[in-house]
Order: structure tokens, then sequence, then C-alpha cells
């Protein structure tokens, strides 16, 4: 007990929290962007593998880091787009299409990785983003260290969800967005482009994917591993529903889910790690997103024609 | 634009549409192969005759197709009945796991072993996929997510038995199971050739599937329940029943790919068993259109592209991950191609 | 806000529109005009085409020939954007709302540069506020569109209109869903806005509406216009026989002989179910040889009664008693085993799997019975498919045609057949006309006079009163979730339904 309380109360815990939430935190907005606008994006998982392979590759390959951030979102929005043209305008099953794109992206980042580094056994490192020092906060005793060390991307993350939910809920653009995905019918009869709305989120919510899966090889470590996303983005999905597809309690989701992940990992260290397998602490994080599945099930927050296709003339 | 069903399509229509998937998905294998410096062409040679060029190569692809025919079946009978099935790798695992556990541990002969190895393993899968089954019909939750993230959880088990209570005292070290012994393996079909019975069995598994889906109540209700679950329910089909039948079925054959892959080719088990076979289960079943027979001929095809692009980049300097790519552009392409087979674009 | 027209000139003039659908010609070359401050009938059955012309003029659909001008202007085909911009609105007839959005953001959708930053919510509540002053369209802006009623959500629709500054206004079957009531509202609405300069199309298939509100009609029949004509100049009979290209005759049931009761409700509740209420405290009794007609406004427990009686519910409390017994576990299986036919109120998502043939949609309910240990019989079922086919005159090209092919009578007669072939003792006809062209709805009506005539019970849900007079030999009205006491046949008006369809008379009665 005194072990875990030992974790609680260091500071580099409360960072871990802040560092593991943030990749999530990117993906979850995006996944949320789309489903509000009525499309569950299932590429999510490959996105953001492509995501992380191709801000890396861009920084390695000379740019700087926040051009390996926009690289991977171009990526990203290339996928979505593919995504969305399937399953808007054709109205594609979005199961098949977007484990389709997960396969794509996958295949695609590890394909352009073996032409791009034939022969290597261990990826090159480049130099990822280094925490924000920001004036007075960071030097904070305890705090400092806890709450204001963390890199731009994550600062970045934070702004992403905050917009996400300004623009959902406070502007024109967010009422389209939200009417889409509960009646595709009311948007078009008042002269909006359903195919237009829907397209636009999953190619903006899939550039937010592959932010994420780049603050993994760009902020979290320094170079690009195979399987190193590793269910990540099935696990914003389920994040998506805890948080009822609200981008607040989504981001509360994805900080608790964060506080379990940092809390198994020091776990593993302590006595507990001696008795229980790791294998055991490394499945908590699915198994939390099953159980918050089954926690919000009784909810019917759903948007109502999430993964409903429309067509122009069925009527 | 929108889509406009056709009445009665011509053959043109439902021709083209596949075969310019099929030019499409050839085209972007040029394409991949010329951006790594390689001759598409030569490429493409390379790929064919590493998957059938010689009695060894078409032997290597039947036995890569056995597991995915199982697991091709698997998804086809999930998806017809519209349950999402993304969960075969873990299924097969868990077959896997329980074919080594009779094999190894119970002792008992080969020709009782064997059936009681198959019958566990598919136990053991049926009993995978019922959980998340049974979240969906009574809870409500997407059995996509829950059979996703268990496939997770599934790996770090065998990971956790394979490095624990499972692991081979004779295995140097490594993380795997002890061997089934040599009477509790699947015989070879021809004595001398490198292909064992589980082919055998995917074959009588595809053409079971296909009795029990055109000529059987269940195949029916399946069929309906996955068409229009609010119709099957009106006219009394117990809708629930036939979900968690499926998913019996489902988990079953996907758990047999792993019976197969120990008991025919592999002999023990371990954490890298299963090439994605779960997974590429997918893209089988949906080339092959969930047509059972089409499975056979779907996990041929994608294991040819496997074992070919594994040969082929030996030899040119094609990275094998083309076989991926290849396929994920395959399902994508054929799936708007059979799209396109029923509806037309109209403008406005 | 649009141009001011000149005096004379029309605000809106369809010219040769002609709209195909594969074979199916829906508009064949119809011109139309429209003067400011007139109401212009659109008048013609099921299938006609009037849908289709309206979606063309508001750009949901591209007309393949023909062109729309609005003040005079042309507009771009298939931009429903441009349509609202040039002041057209449309009513649709199943409402285009959000149900969880609230109606002040079902009006404002669209109605702002989607880019801008704040989405003006306070100018429009205000504006909103003086619309529902002017047109006596009162609704509470912050209300979520679920927890309205229809007749309030049509408000919406109409507000959602005038917010746009329409004049032009299409309402598409407006009455369809109200009680008579209700729709007098509507039209001294429609009033004040001919008031206002506004000009009105207004389509239906119910003459007498029409006779009241139009000061022109115009006949459509198989998308061709086939009359035009001022309307104090015509008679409701010459505009039938426009209409169907014979005179209509309603089927007319010889007198009912009531038997024995087959099936009997005491005081049976069931669950709500989201907005849609559950019946409360219902007593139920239906008669062998008799036609209840059931009438009430959509969403007022219809579906609820539906899935009880059809075995998908079962009551929270008490009892339903079938030939005398309570059935112990309640299904649609049970219900169908016990004699009860029945007649879903969506055909294509109900009644029907779309991408079955008519063979596998016959055996639907009865596959189970006919099957031999886990086997389907396809031989019997062909047998049973060829006969309903034959007997029932479904047109198609074939038994192994997948059922979507079939136009939306012919899927009726297919479900008719299915119902009737298994001699049911109890008949539930939900909605069984709705859609259909008028040979195809006096076909089934003739079949479920003839059930009863041979001594079926006959539960008839419908929205449409007329329907309900002209067939039911005793009339219930069903409103939020409670039964009125049972009327026979002549013993109320149109008005004094519409009074109990809106909830009056409930507390006295109970």
């Amino acid at each position: 007990m005194t072990e875990i309380a030992d974790i609680l109360i260091s500071a580099s815990f409360w960072a871990a929290i802040l560092r593991i939430a943030s990749p999530l935190i990117f993906a979850t907005m995006g996944e949320l962007i789309c489903e509000r606008a009525g499309v569950l994006n299932l590429g999510i998982e490959g996105i953001m593998v492509f995501g992380a392979f191709a801000g890396w590759m861009a920084v390695y390959a000379g740019l700087p880091l926040w051009g390996g951030v926009a690289v991977a979102m171009l990526g990203g929005m290339a996928f979505g787009a593919l995504h969305g043209l399937l399953t808007v305008p054709f109205g594609l099953s979005q199961h098949v299409v977007g484990l389709g794109i997960t396969m794509l992206a996958t295949a695609a980042a590890y394909y352009a990785y073996r032409l791009a580094l034939p022969q290597v056994t261990n990826p090159p490192r480049i130099t990822p983003f280094q925490p924000l020092h920001i004036p007075v906060l960071s030097n904070l005793p305890w705090l400092g260290q806890a709450l204001f060390s963390q890199t731009a991307l994550t600062w970045a993350g934070f702004a992403a969800a905050g917009a996400t939910a300004l623009v959902l809920f406070r502007t024109p653009l967010g009422l389209a967005v939200r009417a889409a995905g509960e009646n595709p019918q009311a948007v078009e009869a008042q002269g909006l482009s359903v195919t237009a709305i829907r397209m636009g989120a999953v190619i903006v919510g899939s550039g937010l994917m592959a932010v994420g899966g780049a603050f993994l090889t760009m902020s979290a470590f320094s170079s690009f591993f195979f399987e190193m996303v590793n269910g990540r983005g099935w696990i914003c999905i389920a994040l998506v529903v805890f948080g009822a597809w609200k981008p607040g309690k989504a981001l509360l989701g994805a900080l608790l889910f964060a506080g379990f992940d940092a809390l198994q990992i020091r776990l593993q260290q302590t006595g507990l790690g001696q008795v229980v397998p790791y294998q055991v602490f490394l499945m908590i994080p699915y198994l939390l997103s099953i159980l918050a599945l089954i926690a919000m099930s009784r909810r019917a927050e759903v948007p109502a024609a999430l993964m409903t296709p429309f067509n122009r003339g069925d009527r | 634009m929108r889509l406009e069903p056709i009445a009665a399509p011509s053959h043109a229509r439902t021709l083209v549409p596949p075969a310019i998937a099929i030019a499409a998905t050839i085209a972007v294998a040029g394409l991949l192969a010329a951006l790594a410096g390689a001759n598409p062409l030569q490429t493409f040679g390379l790929i064919v005759k590493g998957a059938f060029g010689s009695k060894f190569a078409a032997l290597e692809t039947l036995n890569r197709a056995t597991p995915l025919v199982f697991t091709g079946l698997a998804v086809a009978v999930a998806f017809r009945a519209r349950l999402w099935n993304i969960g075969a790798e873990a299924q097969l695992y868990a077959g896997a796991l329980m074919t080594v556990l009779i094999g190894t541990q119970l002792g008992l002969p080969g020709p009782l072993a064997i059936p009681l190895m198959a019958l566990g393993a598919v136990m053991a899968g049926a009993l995978v996929l019922l959980g998340p089954v049974l979240l969906k019909t009574r809870l409500g939750v997407d059995e996509v997510v829950t059979t996703l993230l268990l496939n997770f959880v599934m790996a770090l088990f065998i990971s956790y038995l394979l490095e624990g209570p499972l692991k081979d005292p004779m295995g140097m070290g490594w993380p795997k199971s002890p061997s089934l012994p040599r009477d509790a393996r699947l015989p070879r079909i021809v004595d001398g050739l490198r292909l064992h019975w589980g082919f055998g069995l995917a074959l009588i598994c595809a053409a079971g599937v296909w009795l029990i889906q055109t000529r059987t109540t269940l195949g029916y209700e399946i069929r309906a329940v996955g068409a229009n679950p609010q119709a099957a329910r009106f006219a009394g089909i117990p809708v629930t029943r036939v979900l968690v039948k499926t998913a019996l079925l489902s988990g079953g054959l996907a758990a047999l790919a792993g019976f197969s892959e120990v008991a025919g080719l592999k002999g023990n088990l371990t954490t890298d068993l299963s090439a994605s076979f779960g997974y590429t289960g997918i893209v089988v079943a949906m080339l092959a259109l969930l047509h059972p027979m089409g499975v056979v001929i779907s996990a041929l095809f994608v294991a040819g592209i496997f074992v070919g692009a594994d040969s082929m980049s030996r030899a040119a300097q094609v990275p094998t991950y083309i076989a991926d790519l290849l396929l994920a552009c395959a399902l994508l392409f054929m799936v708007l191609a059979i799209l396109l087979t029923r509806f037309r674009v109209v403008r406005g | 806000m649009p141009p001011e027209t000149t005096a004379q000139g029309p605000v809106l003039r369809l010219s040769g529109i002609t709209k195909r659908f594969g074979q199916l010609t829906a508009n064949d070359g119809i011109s139309l005009s429209l003067a400011r401050g007139e109401v212009v009938a659109l008048l013609g059955e099921n299938g006609a085409g009037k849908t289709t012309l309206m979606n063309i003029l508001f750009g949901h659909y591209t007309a393949d020939a023909g062109t729309v001008e609005v003040m005079g202007q042309t507009l771009p085909p298939g931009q429903p954007g441009a349509a609202l911009n040039a002041g057209v609105g449309m009513v649709h007839q199943h409402f285009t709302l959000a149900d969880n959005l609230t109606v002040l953001d079902n009006v404002l959708l669209g109605t702002r540069p989607l880019l801008s930053l704040s989405p003006g919510r306070g100018a429009a509540r205000r504006k909103l506020a003086q619309l529902a002053q002017d047109f006596g369209l009162a609704v509470d802006p912050d209300a979520r569109i679920a927890a309205l009623s229809v007749g309030e959500r049509q408000r919406v629709e109409i507000l959602k209109a005038l917010f746009r500054d329409a004049r032009i206004l299409i309402l598409d079957e407006p009455t369809a869903v109200l009680t008579p009531q209700e729709a007098d509202a509507l039209f001294d609405t429609l009033r004040r806005m001919l008031a206002q300069g506004l000009s009105v199309i207004f389509i239906s298939h119910k003459l007498h509406e029409v006779m009241a509100i139009s000061s022109r009609v115009l006949v459509l029949r198989h998308g061709k216009l086939v009359g035009e004509t001022a309307t104090d100049a015509t008679d409701r009979h010459q505009l039938a026989t426009m209409m169907v290209g014979a005179e209509i005759t309603a089927p007319a049931p010889a007198e009912a002989r009531p038997g024995e009761t087959l099936l009997k409700l005491d005081n049976v509740s069931t669950a709500r179910q989201g907005n849609r209420p559950g019946l409360q405290d219902v007593a139920l009794d239906l008669r062998a040889g008799q036609i209840l007609g059931l009438a009430g406004v959509s969403g007022n427990g219809q579906g609820a009664l539906a899935d009880l009686l059809s075995g998908l519910e079962s009551p929270t409390q008490g009892t339903l008693t079938l030939a005398d017994k309570r059935p112990d576990a309640w299904s649609p299986r049970t219900a169908v085993a016990l004699g009860i036919g029945r007649i879903p109120e969506d055909r294509h998502k109900t009644g029907t799997i779309a991408d079955f043939t008519l063979t596998e949609n016959t055996v639907l309910e009865n596959y189970a019975t006919t099957a031999r240990g886990g086997w389907m019989n396809w031989r019997a079922a062909r047998t049973a498919t060829d006969a309903i086919i034959d007997k029932y005159d479904v047109r198609c090209p074939g038994p192994d045609t997948r059922i979507r092919l079939l136009s939306g009578g012919n899927m009726q007669k297919l479900i008719l057949g299915r119902v009737l072939e298994a001699a049911p003792r109890i008949i539930l006809a939900n909605q069984p006309v709705r859609g259909l062209d008028i040979g195809a709805v006096t076909y089934v009506q003739e079949q479920l006079i003839a059930a009863r005539d041979a001594g079926a019970a006959v539960l008839l849900i419908s929205e449409d009163l007329d329907e309900i007079l002209t067939l039911s030999d005793s009339i219930r009205v069903i409103s939020e979730g409670r039964l009125s006491p049972e009327f026979p046949r002549g013993t109320k008006t149109p008005t004094e339904l519409g009074q109990w369809m809106a909830g009056q008379g409930f507390d006295h009665a109970a």
C-alpha cells in the first residue's frame, strides 16, 4: 500500500499521466469528430501507425519537428479522405472500410519504412520535442515537475480538445457536424451538403489521429518501432463511448485511462511486480477499455445516425 | 452525386467493375515495386513463381492457405449475420492453446487425442467469442471494439503461459510450449508431401458452412438476421439465439485454424504462431463476398501473395510488406467494385 | 431577401420537368406556375409523382429535363441551398428534424456562414418569437425535438422556412399526421401567410382539403399533368375522376355480424420506449367478424399496441387473453402460432427482407414449422410462394426475384398472402394501405373485408381518419397510450373523433 502511496505522490507519475494521455487525447478527439458527424472511423489504428511513422521520418529526413507534425497530419488526412470517399458518397460499410484503411495505412508505413531503411535493425533516433519551460509554473516545487514539464505537443493536445468542444458546441459549423450525425436529411433540407460535412469531419478527425500517432515517435519516444501503437486506436474508440461523445468527458476519460496505465507501469517495479506476471499489468488498459464500454452501455447518447450512410435521393 | 440501384444488372455490369478492381490492384503493385527500384513485371513474375512456381512453392501456399480458410470462414459466417467478429486472432490462439493442453497434458493415444483436441479447440474459440456477443445482445456493447481488444488480452495471456506455467522445459529458454507427441499430430495427406490434413479439414468445413447457409434453418436464420434484424425479429426468428449460435460457429471455426497450425504444422505453441491470420481472414472473407466456397479460392489467392512476396523479396529488393499493402488495396477496391455492380452513380 | 416580383409575374415557374428513375418516368414534362398569394393544390394518388416534382423544385433531385424559375431567376439544379436562398421553403412529409437537437438549433442549422464564430442564438430567439406571434406557431425554442408532439414538429418545420424568409412554401401531405382540429389550425396559419403575400403549394390526395384551401388544382397521374382547374370551377367528384382516371368506388362493407371475443386485453400497460408512449391501462376486445378501427395521431401508442399484438412486446401489467387462454411465453412466434396474422406498419423495414427472394420472404414466419429436423423445406416454400403469386396477383419476374425489386403494392400483396394463407383468426393490419396506389389500396381493403366476412377479427390501425371511417365497423381512438370507448359505425363525426384524438374526453371516460 505504501508503494502505491509513494507512486501517487511522485511528481513523475503525474507527469507520466499527461504524457501517456497526449496521443490518446489527439486520437480520441479525432474519432469523436468523425463519429459526431455519423462516421465510425476504424481506420484510427492504422492512421496512428502512419502518423507515427510519417512524422518521425520527415524529421529524420531533415524537416523541423513541427514540419514533421504537419506531414503526419497531412498523411492522416489523406487516409481520412480515402475513408470518407468510400464511406460517405459511396456509403460502403464503415466497418469494412475502416479495417481496410487500418490495414492499408499500417502496411504503407511498414513498406515505406523498409524502403527508406532497408537493412536497419535498430531504427535511428531523432531529437524529439523537449519539455516546454513555462515561466514561473515550471519552477514551482513538485507541481512544476508534475504538471508543467510537458512538451509543446502535449499542450497542443489539450488545445485540440478545447477547440473540438468549442467548435462542436459553439459554432454553426459544429451544429452542422452534430446534425449530420443525428439526421443527415435535416442537414440536406437546410441547404447544406451532408457529403461535404461528413467528408470534412473524417478528414480533420483523421488528421488529429495521425498527430496522436506522431506524438509517440516525436515526443514520447524518439524512434519508430513496429507495433508501437499497439491497440491505442481501439482504446480511443472505447474512450469516445466512455466520454458519451462529449469532448470534455472523453478528455477526462483519456486522463483517467492514462492514470491507470502510468500506475500499472510503476506497479510492475514494486513488490507486486514480483508476484504478478507483467502480462497481467499490460492487460489492464485493454480490460479497462472493455469495462468502460460495459459501464457506458446503458447510456443511449450515441449519435442517432452513426454508421447510417446518406444517399441523396433516398427519402 | 448519388447512387441509384440497378434492377437487373447486365453481365458487363457485374464483371467490369471487379475486373477494374483487379487491374487497379495490379497497377498499385507495379507502382510499389517501381518505388522500390524494381522492375514491376519481373516482381510480378517472382511473386507468381514464388507462390505457384514449383511443387514446393505450391505446397507452401496450400499450407499457408489452411489457417486462412478457417479464419476466412469464421469471418464470413459472422459477417453474414452482421456480427462483426474482428477477434479471430484471439479465437485462433484459444484453439491453439486448447490443442496443446489436451495434446500434451492428458497423455491420450493419438486417435483419441486428435478429435478431442479439435473439439476442445472449437469450444475454447466459441467461448472467447461468446463473451463479446453476450455483451452485444444483453447490453448493446459494440462487438467490434471488444473483439479487437480481446486480441491483445489473449496475446498477453498466451505470452504469460509460455513464459510461465506452459513453458517448455526443453525449450532452451525460448517462450514456447512443449511439443505434441508424434501420434497426436495431423497426418500428411500424401506421404512425403508437406501438406497435412488440416487443409482437408478446412475444405470439409467450407463445404459444411455452405451446406448450413443454403440448406438449414440455422443458415436461413443467420442470413435473415444479418440482412434485416428488425424484420427477422418481427417474423419470430429468435435473433439473440441466432447470434449466439453464429458466434459459437464463428469462434469455433477460427479456433480450428489454431488447432490445425499446432497439430498439423508447428507441433507446439509460440507467440508468433499466427502471422495475423485472424485479421487476414477479414480480407479473405470480403474478397470471397462472404461465400464459403469462395473463401477457399480467396484464401489460396491471399496465401499465394504472401508466400510469393516472401520469396520475391529475397530475390528483388522489394519489402515483403508489399503483400499487406496489396491485400488492403484489393479489399478496398473490391468492396467499391461490388457496390458498382449493383448501383450506378448518377448526378444529382 | 429575394427581389420582390412584379405584381403580374408568377413567383414560381416550372417548365417541362422530366425525371426518370431507371425504367420509371416519375415526372413527364410537367409545367406549372404559381402566383403571389396563391395556394395551388397538387393532387394525385400515391406514386403519381407529386413528391418527386417538389423534390426537384427544392433541389433534392436533379431533373433530366426542364427548368425551375423563382421570381424570374432560374435555379441551379440539385441545390437545396439555392432554392432556400431564393425563398423556397419545404415542409417534408417525413419531417427533416434532428430529434436530439433543440428547436432553435434545428431552425438555425445552415442559416449562418459555417465558419462564423458565433451561432447567433440570441437574435434567432427574438425572430422566432416574432414569427410565432405573427403566424400562430407557438413552440418552445429550447425544447428538444424528441419531446414534441407531431403537430408541434410540423410547426417547427414551417418555422424553419419562415425563419429563412421563405416566399414560397411547399407542404407535402401536411395534414396526414394531424387531427382535424390541428388541420384547421394549419389552414389558419396558411391563410395568414397568404395575407402576407406568401405563396403555397399544397400536396395532398385528400379532396375535401384541396377544396377547402386551394384556389387552383393541378392533378398528376402516372407522372403526367392531367388536369388543371380553378377550385371553384370543379367539385370533388370531378377531381376524383381526374386523379384516378376512373371513378373512385370506396369499398362499402356490408353490415358486420360480430361474434365471440377472440382476443381480450384487460387493463394492460406496456413500457414506454424512448419517446414512444406505452399503453396505459388499456382494455380491448377484438370480436370475430368485425373490423375495429383504431384512430389516432401517430406516436400515441399505436406502435405499442401493434408490438404487443405482434408478440414483440409483453405487458408490464394486465392480461392478454387469446381464445380464452393466457399464452405463457409471449413472442412473435407464439402470436403467429395462436392465429394472429400481422401486417406490419413498414413493409420495407419490418415486413420483408429486401435482399431475400420472394420465396425466402414468404416463409419468414413459418419456415420452422415446415422444416424437417433443421433442414429447410425449400420445395414446400416454393409451392407456397407460387400459390401466393398466383392467388394474390403479385406482379413479379418470379419467386426467385429479390423482393426489393417489387413495387410497394406487390410487396404488400405478398405480405397479405403470407398472412391470409395461414388462415388467421385475428388480423392486425397496421397502416395496410399507406403509400399504395389506388388499385392496390382497394385490393388490400377488399381482402380485409373478405377476411372479416369469413369470421376473422380485424384490428385496423391507421392515421388516415377517412380510411378508418370507411372500413371500420366500430372505432376506438388512441391518445397517449389510452383508449377511448368503442364508437359503433356512424355514431361519431370526424370532428368529434378529432377531439378524442387530441386527448379530450379521456378524463371523463376514465
